[in-house]
């Protein structure tokens, strides 16, 4: 069991408020990610929901039973932190263990379910090492493991792999994917990063400024935006926001076309522009064009075979039907 | 990369560091020369250095005089109770100043710390009084308890310092597992904080060892400690340096021992690598 249901949740820290009212509906088994630029209040929101910080006001209801004024260890909430948090004066076994220490579980059941979680994380043959002996990514599977252990109702991510070099975290992002189809346990993960969210979310909570701007799938998200602030946000690289005449034209105050919405030629098409970059990343190319449309260069991606120059000369055409409009309020036109 | 040092450069830093160290070293030095010299060869002038005839005489002396090892127990029996129960005390007080901080803590901090401005003797008057009317006059409890008054300022922020350095998200990962507020401190802030604990530790028997002021005014016999053993022998029978000499060396030499042994364990960090 793992749902966890925030009902007009607020925060605020003195007169600033970080989180004005918020509700939201997480499943049991889900996989939601929270998402949002630094200083959204995506961080406190976990923590709110860990009971590491105290709601303003509003309820915090897990698995039916109102949890707001429970503490942190009476949440059944397991927690893993940006910085691993481990204890450096124990043994990573040591570390594991800790919380079955804490709920007073008789040794036996103790070496099992350290033993298991290390199986499982492939800690088999450092369990007698301290955290300072550990790479980056093995300290991560210690506290994925020290969460792992409690059985917990849901487990919280809060930026687990932002101290990890790029290599090294798309492999903990399947790993930690695999994980949740394994244990099948609800995951509430923070990330500021939207590939992330995209790669591992059943769902995606998009913040900014404690607000929720929209909740979906990944892929509700990219192909049906809420809004201009989603529409930037989600999709990498960004989707073109055009203004002016092709967006009036179309009864919208904006107009979003992402890069693989618009097709290259060469010699004909309905909008010219000049080749300003051209990044090459071998599957595909994505192009830079200077365009009289827009001040910033819109995006388009080609095959990666395309034969492109800088200053070369090129024609858009953007396909009609995966338009995304705008009103002067920024929210989607349906 | 190492920084490029020229063998010139290193030879005179070498020196300058000795030449400090040796003038800083120089009146321990002194001590212990005169306490193995005669009363008259520690007032000869000009001052001979090690060309004497060393003699034990002056330990013999202040050993049939007085009995060291009962000041000697009581300066051990002060200076740890005293900050044994300034630990107790200061480490919840900086746990809570460290890690739920507000916006009066820098100024608790401060004025904590300004108590230690007031000169002592100050509220010599009244503390006097309130130990004659509490009969703690020359008792070991009266005066642990105010060398842990004294100190615990002191104690109070060097935890604090220490414990900023432990990174607060181990303790909510403490907490997350369960550990309820005293497993968080015995079981993770403590063991993490070990080796700042240790310096405090350390400093404050050193402190509490060398508290003349109110070892000096509120013992006489029963509860005083080597300040009091080294005081005997200066007033009352006129300047006998070489005994004097003897006496401090005999009441430092504990405390040497102990600062020379842990420095080590002092300079050593925990193993770092929990965070990042």
């Amino acid at each position: 069991m793992g749902q966890i249901h925030l009902e007009k949740v607020r925060k605020a820290f003195g007169d600033v408020v970080i989180i004005p009212e918020l509700d939201l509906q997480i499943e049991d088994g889900e996989f939601v990610v929270f998402v949002g630029p630094s200083g959204c209040g995506k961080s406190t929101l976990l923590r709110l929901i860990a009971g590491l910080e105290d709601t303003t006001g509003g309820k915090i209801v897990i698995d039916g039973q109102d949890a707001t004024d429970l503490p942190p260890a009476k949440r059944r909430l397991a927690m893993v932190f940006q910085s691993y948090a481990l204890y450096p004066h124990m043994s990573v076994r040591k570390n594991i263990a800790f919380p079955l220490k804490m709920a007073k579980l008789d040794q036996g059941e103790i070496d099992k379910r350290v033993a298991n979680a290390a199986k499982i994380l492939n800690l088999d043959n450092y369990l007698d090492r301290r955290p300072g002996q550990l790479s980056g990514g093995q300290r991560q599977r210690v506290a994925i493991g020290r969460a792992i252990v409690r059985e917990p109702a849901a487990f919280l991510f809060d930026e687990p792999l932002s101290n990890l070099d790029a290599a090294l975290r798309v492999g903990m992002r399947l790993e930690i994917s695999e994980l949740h189809q394994r244990l099948e346990t609800t995951m509430i993960y923070v990330t500021h990063d939207q590939i992330e969210a995209m790669t591992m979310a059943d769902k995606i909570v998009v913040l900014r400024a404690g607000n929720i701007e929209q909740v979906g799938s990944p892929l509700e998200l990219y192909s049906q935006p809420r809004n201009l602030f989603v529409a930037g946000f989600i999709g990498s690289p960004k989707m073109n926001l055009i203004s002016g005449e092709p967006a009036s034209s179309r009864n919208a105050a904006t107009i979003g076309i992402r890069p693989e919405h618009l097709t290259l030629s060469t010699s004909e098409g309905a909008w010219k522009g000049k080749v300003k970059v051209a990044e090459h990343l071998g599957s595909d190319t994505f192009l830079h064009v200077d365009t009289p449309l827009h001040e910033e260069p819109l995006t388009v991606r080609a095959d990666g075979e395309f034969p492109v120059r800088h200053g070369a000369t090129v024609y858009l055409t953007p396909d009609e039907s995966k338009i995304h409009r705008f009103d002067d309020k920024g929210l989607a036109i349906r | 990369m190492a920084r490029n040092v020229s063998t010139g450069r290193k030879i005179g830093t070498t020196i300058l560091a000795w030449a400090v160290g040796l003038l800083i070293f120089f009146p321990i030095l002194w001590t212990f020369l005169t306490s193995f010299k005669t009363e008259l060869q520690a007032i000869a002038i000009p001052p001979v250095f090690v060309d004497f005839h060393w003699t034990l005489e002056n330990y013999e002396t202040i050993q049939s005089q007085s009995n060291y090892f009962h000041f000697m127990l009581n300066s051990v029996y002060l200076s740890l109770g005293s900050t044994l129960l300034g630990l107790i005390f200061a480490i919840p007080a900086a746990w809570a100043m460290a890690f739920s901080p507000t916006k009066r803590t820098k100024d608790v901090l401060l004025w904590m710390l300004s108590t230690k401005m007031l000169p002592a003797v100050g509220v010599l008057i009244p503390i006097y009084l309130l130990f004659v009317n509490f009969g703690l006059l020359d008792s070991r409890l009266g005066l642990i308890v105010v060398l842990f008054l004294i100190d615990l300022p002191i104690i109070v922020w060097m935890l604090y310092t220490y414990f900023k350095e432990i990174p607060g998200e181990i303790l909510e990962a403490a907490r997350m597992d369960g550990a309820t507020l005293r497993q968080e401190i015995i079981e993770v802030l403590t063991p993490m904080a070990v080796p700042g604990i240790a310096s405090t530790v350390l400093l404050n028997v050193i402190l509490s060892w060398n508290e003349a002021f109110w070892t000096l005014q509120l013992t006489t016999t029963q509860a005083a400690p080597l300040t009091q053993f080294i005081a005997s022998f200066s007033s009352p029978e006129g300047n006998f340096y070489a005994k004097l000499s003897a006496a401090s060396m005999l009441a430092i030499a504990p405390i040497l021992i102990v600062g020379w042994f842990s420095q080590k364990q002092l300079v050593r960090g925990l193993t770092f690598g929990a965070v990042k």
